[in-house]
């Protein structure tokens, strides 16, 4: 039973393995707890989960295996419920004689069959009623409501009346949408290091000290510089229009580059790349820096990371004259090939979901000229993209 | 020997399990979650609850871990036996015991924290993996091996800063403190100030739990923020009708500074406040 369970585990992405299962199996067999379903549950989750977005697939798949094998665990409904129903905008507060009057449905059976039902009939969001699923109401399904055998579905329990632990799926929430705070893409960008030793000397070195020391026969003190992240980046990003409900991603990504990285140089495009690119927002028609300039000035060396949601109409990539903005001379692709030929390390980020790239021209374009070096605003893309870029040419 | 939570720590069943499991097999217990969750703590109490000695290994950005295990001051010896010194003979004079050492020779059985482990580098857990596994590492410079009579209670924390390595991750009890709910959050409150009026703590939790859920915020206040701030209140004696008005929206609650830690935070507050007295 133990290793159907292990075998489900890893079936649902938790990566457990045999040395998890061999600790779990000491640890009953050297009772460290009590010999509850909980106890059980809990020492199991500490073994096996190792971190705290893994918890809720872990309660799936433990409600799954165990359903009906440990004795007072009560069945679970199958069925996916659509979140939204469930989000908890309002509460209903009960006076407790309003709560006396809700009347119990009857036994844990009768309940679960109406919920199926239930499940079966309701096509729509609900809330605040008395019989459908959905939030702040009576009704015994959904959460967020009062009654007094109510069965919990989602969200957070408020009346204490819900039922087993991993059933209660508390962590939901924290499972894969992980924001991508600052610290997140700092650690992501740390992929992006590369150390060497320049500046001024600070560090003892202790090999020269002693085989200076051995020479001269007198203490030979060393010292060198500090190691440093040597890695030198271009960052260019999009700004306005369709780029303006990532703001806030993109200004986390560049503060964390700012903050990571020494040799960094950021400039501004809209929406394509052309001649011209700016540094400040608000002088961007007076204080222009040529792209020529930036390709003449900065070595092969440097890294190049695009941020834009690539999404335009496919003129201004490939016609002249096509930029929303201003009457260019050479189509956008021109400039985007010479960026990818002079630097060989060159990513684009795009805040966009992944899963709609498709359904744009000018996205699938770009991805073209990128050599499909395109990769999401995430975690997981940016881990991606900084490995692209670390790779040795 | 159980763990049950103390006197002054509360403890919920999860954390209980975790706990006595990883002090009984003697595996390191790895505890995450929010800042101000009481991570830190939990190994004092967990050492208080032993009766043990806690010896805490707080981690930087800069530490390594053979820091851990010990250093060799070869500056001292190589000036020492410039000088002529006598003890420039023996190398061990110049071994610095670590963290580690310290805890796998200790005469009683300790509990070793290692505090907030992510902040070191990537690679610092990996490092300690084999230290950690077998409880024992070599000194090169005496070729001795310093061995763990009896495998000491290892509590590592971390604040998600970094993700720990798979291998490391392998060898731990895993525990995430969850943010307290409301009654976990009176107990607590009863823990730190016992004979507090009910009504002020409901007040001041009303407020708070009101004040988490602004969104936006860059940092949301957390337990140990609560209780700094419950103590403001006790010692301004503050009259319970400033906290009256309950929703958060309309006014600023007062000694907010010992809630809000961030001035970012402190402004979208007041602009929330601003908007809705107008509006």
């Amino acid at each position: 039973m133990l290793l159907n369970f292990l075998d489900e585990l890893r079936a649902a992405g938790i990566l457990a393995g045999i040395k998890e299962h061999l600790v779990l199996l000491e640890a009953l067999e050297k009772e460290t707890i009590d010999p509850t379903p909980e106890s059980f549950y809990y020492l199991a989750r500490a073994i096996y989960v190792k971190d705290e977005g893994l918890i809720d697939r872990f309660d799936q798949v433990f409600a799954k295996v165990f359903k009906g094998l440990l004795s007072d665990i009560p069945g679970n409904v199958t069925g996916e419920i659509p979140e939204e129903w469930l989000r908890a905008v309002a509460e209903k507060y009960l006076s407790p004689e309003e709560m006396e009057n809700i009347k119990s449905l009857g036994d844990w059976d009768e309940i679960m069959e109406t919920l199926k039902k239930r499940l079966e009939e309701q096509h729509g969001r609900h809330q605040g009623g008395s019989k459908w699923i959905g939030t702040g109401g009576t009704s015994p399904f959904g959460n967020g409501g009062y009654n007094p055998e109510g069965v919990r579905i989602g969200g957070e329990s408020r009346n204490k009346r819900a039922i087993k632990v991993w059933e209660k799926r508390e962590f939901k929430n924290l499972d894969s949408t992980r924001e991508l705070g600052t610290r997140n893409i700092k650690v992501a960008l740390r992929r992006l290091r590369r150390f060497a030793r320049e500046g001024a000397a600070e560090e003892l070195d202790l090999d020269a000290t002693i085989s200076g020391t051995a020479r001269r026969g007198f203490l030979d003190v060393h010292m060198r510089p500090e190691r440093r992240n040597a890695v030198k980046l271009l960052l260019f990003l999009d700004v306005g229009g369709s780029m303006d409900p990532h703001i806030c991603l993109t200004e986390e990504l560049f503060s964390a580059a700012t903050g990571e990285f020494k040799n960094l140089e950021f400039f501004y495009f809209h929406n394509c790349l052309y001649e011209g690119v700016w540094k400040d927002n608000r002088r961007r028609w007076s204080e222009r820096t040529k792209t020529w300039d930036i390709l003449h000035k900065y070595g092969h060396d440097y890294k190049v990371i695009f941020v834009g949601d690539a999404a335009m109409s496919p003129y201004e990539i490939t016609h002249p004259g096509g930029s929303v903005e201003h009457s260019n001379d050479e189509p956008g692709a021109i400039w985007l090939e010479r960026m990818t030929r002079t630097y060989p390390a060159t990513v684009w980020l795009n805040p966009d979901r992944k899963d709609g790239w498709n359904y744009s021209q000018s996205n699938r374009m770009i991805r073209q000229l990128m050599d499909e070096r395109m990769y999401p605003l995430t975690l997981e893309g940016l881990d991606e993209a900084m490995r692209e870029l670390s790779r040795k040419r | 020997m159980r763990f049950e939570g103390t006197a002054d720590y509360v403890a919920t069943d999860d954390l209980k399990v975790a706990v006595n499991a990883a002090v009984l097999l003697r595996r390191p217990l790895l505890v995450k979650g929010e800042p101000g969750t009481g991570k830190t703590v939990l190994a004092e109490q967990i050492a208080q609850a032993l009766g043990a000695p806690l010896i805490e290994w707080n981690i930087k950005s800069t530490t390594k871990a053979h820091q851990g295990l010990y250093e060799y001051d070869a500056v001292a010896r190589l000036r020492d036996g410039q000088l002529g010194d006598a003890r420039v003979h023996d190398i061990a004079n110049y071994i610095k015991r670590g963290k580690l050492w310290e805890a796998f020779t200790s005469p009683t059985l300790p509990v070793l924290l290692i505090d907030e482990i992510d902040k070191a580098d990537i690679e610092f857990p990996n490092d300690l993996l084999q230290e950690l596994d077998r409880m024992e590492f070599h000194v090169y410079e005496t070729g001795e091996t310093v061995k763990a009579a009896e495998r000491p209670v290892v509590i590592i924390t971390s604040n998600n800063e970094k993700e720990l390595p798979d291998a490391f991750l392998r060898r731990c009890f895993f525990h995430y403190i969850q943010f307290p709910d409301r009654d976990t959050m009176r107990a607590i409150i009863d823990v730190h100030f016992p004979g507090i009026q009910k009504i002020l703590v409901g007040r001041a939790l009303d407020i708070f739990y009101d004040l988490r859920e602004v969104p936006g915020l860059k940092k949301k206040p957390s337990t140990s923020e609560l209780l700094d701030w419950l103590k403001l209140l006790l010692a301004e004696d503050m009259p319970l009708d400033v906290l009256q008005s309950k929703d958060t929206r309309k006014a600023i609650p007062p000694l907010h500074g010992a809630l809000l830690k961030n001035e970012q935070d402190v402004m979208l507050f007041e602009r929330l406040a601003f908007m809705s007295r107008r509006g």
